[in-house]
């Protein structure tokens, strides 16, 4: 008996030894196809990094008290496209990193199939072994690029009541998934009200390009910022529409839905009568960029570039 | 003549690696950014150059001129012109029929970049034959010719994905390229004429 105590306790312990942290914090470190990917712990904040050096690669943060509060600011205003669509029955998120987003809504979702695409095999292997990532047959993951994945989901003729591009490297958002051709594909996926939310930075030359790519493809979009985050939430709920042809939401609507939400948002520390607010605000406000920037496009998206001039 | 058959080995270097390093934002918005992309791409290049470095040795035994030479860059630069048209319609085509993006884009190198760079990869032997006068000198030129052609596709790299790509679109540098060699033809052959005289 004690030795078979004995033999269980040293693989507990063993089993211990490969979960700890080294003295850097890194659980998990390993070179993928595309980067290098490092899960992070520090205190209860699990992270996933692509890089170590820079100080804002933190891809996804899950806190291991609370692990469904939502670490990220952007994760929690893009849970605004739930104001516009409160129960969306497909939705596609381009862009794995832990899982943060599918799984939440997953829950808040539940009759919702979520598609979610990411390049990188070793990002799914990692957000399943460390994030609690799982799929199911409503929760699928696909291995390969967007634009591919895209392509062939328009000759499928799947559709999306949700689309959230959300699709990360160790720099930025990778070059071709930024351009008005790609933001066309992913309009072309959505139903005929669908919401398409993009997370992305504004603190770079680049901002000015990305918006008016953006403006390019569909008209007027709610430019959700808040001054503690350097992440930009680009929202375009019936994004199928020209601008003038959407549906305009009051103050009022906006925070009647934002309180049907509130209760089922409130595990993620997700404060939506907060985000209705500023969204109706952000709405139809004039826009803060320099409109002569040249959009993207397949033909020209130098874009990591842009963003260090 | 020395001076310009040099600068055009030079600038046959600074075309393949800009064309290079084009084919990956060409390829992307039909079969992605992977290194599978990567992976085709240079495959071709490096298999399409061979090709090219053995018929331009063949070619070069048969009268070898500055004529036949400035022939070279004229066809590579007619063989460039439909990628600045055609280029989108044959990856719609391809895509639709090659589900695996791999082969889809292995499929889409051969056909873009496959002939032009055969016909650009026959610069260099045909250049070590113009320069070469006796045996004894022929490793000394050989090495000399090597040293500008990789250097223009150093430098030809550098200014596609350092400036090029900030400053035009990807058909306004392959207009470019294709402008580049046309004046080079003319160089070629011009130069001929007048050492004819």
């Amino acid at each position: 008996m004690s030795l078979r105590l004995c033999f269980l306790l040293s693989l507990f312990w063993a089993a211990q030894i490969n979960a700890a942290p080294d003295r850097y914090g890194v659980l998990h470190e390993e070179r993928s196809l595309y980067t290098r990917i490092l899960v992070h712990q520090n205190k209860n904040l699990l992270c996933l990094k692509f890089t170590l050096v820079r100080s804002d690669s933190n891809q996804s943060c899950k806190d291991l008290a609370q692990p469904k509060r939502m670490v990220f600011t952007y994760a929690q205003m893009s849970m605004a496209a739930l104001l516009f669509n409160p129960s969306p029955k497909s939705i596609l998120i381009v862009g794995l990193g832990g899982g943060t987003l599918p799984m939440a809504l997953r829950e808040l979702a539940p009759a919702a199939v979520i598609d979610t695409v990411e390049i990188d095999p070793a990002v799914v292997r990692v957000a399943t072994d460390y994030f609690g990532y799982r799929t199911d047959d409503q929760n699928r993951v696909f291995t390969e690029d967007a634009r591919v994945f895209g392509k062939r989901a328009k000759i499928r003729g799947q559709r999306y009541d949700l689309i959230v591009l959300d699709a990360f490297n160790g720099d930025y958002i990778p070059e071709h998934l930024m351009t008005v051709e790609y933001l066309r594909e992913m309009r072309d996926l959505l139903t005929a009200d669908g919401t398409l939310v993009a997370n992305t930075f504004s603190s770079s030359n680049l901002y000015h390009h990305e918006s008016n790519s953006y403006r390019q493809v569909f008209g007027d979009f709610i430019n959700y910022r808040r001054k503690d985050t350097g992440n930009r939430v680009i929202l375009i709920p019936q994004a199928q529409r020209s601008s003038e042809m959407r549906t305009t939401y009051t103050r009022e609507q906006l925070l009647a839905r934002a309180e049907t939400l509130e209760a089922g948002l409130r595990p993620f520390d997700v404060s939506i009568i907060r985000i209705a607010k500023e969204v109706a605000l952000a709405d139809g406000a004039r826009p803060d960029w320099n409109l002569r920037k040249r959009p993207l496009s397949d033909q020209y998206s130098p874009a990591n570039l842009l963003r260090k001039l | 003549m020395i001076a310009v058959i040099y600068l055009l080995a030079f600038s046959g270097g600074f075309v393949i690696m800009s064309l290079e390093l084009l084919g990956g934002r060409i390829l992307a918005p039909y079969f992605g950014s992977g290194i599978y992309v990567w992976g085709s791409i240079i495959t071709i290049f490096m298999l399409s150059l061979s090709i090219g470095y053995l018929l331009g040795g063949r070619l070069s035994v048969h009268n070898p001129s500055s004529s036949r030479f400035a022939a070279i860059f004229a066809v590579a630069a007619l063989l460039l012109l439909p990628l600045t048209v055609y280029a989108p319609a044959l990856m719609e085509f391809v895509f639709l029929r090659v589900e695996d993006p791999r082969y889809g884009s292995l499929v889409t190198s051969i056909v873009l970049f496959g002939l032009p760079t055969v016909i650009l990869g026959m610069i260099s032997p045909y250049s070590v034959r113009l320069l070469v006068d006796n045996v004894a000198e022929s490793g000394r030129v050989a090495g000399a010719l090597y040293f500008v052609s990789t250097l223009g596709s150093a430098i030809g790299t550098l200014m596609t994905s350092f400036y090029f790509v900030l400053w035009f679109e990807v058909n306004t540098i392959i207009t470019l390229l294709i402008s580049c060699l046309v004046l080079l033809a003319l160089l070629a052959f011009t130069a001929d004429r007048f050492l004819e005289k």
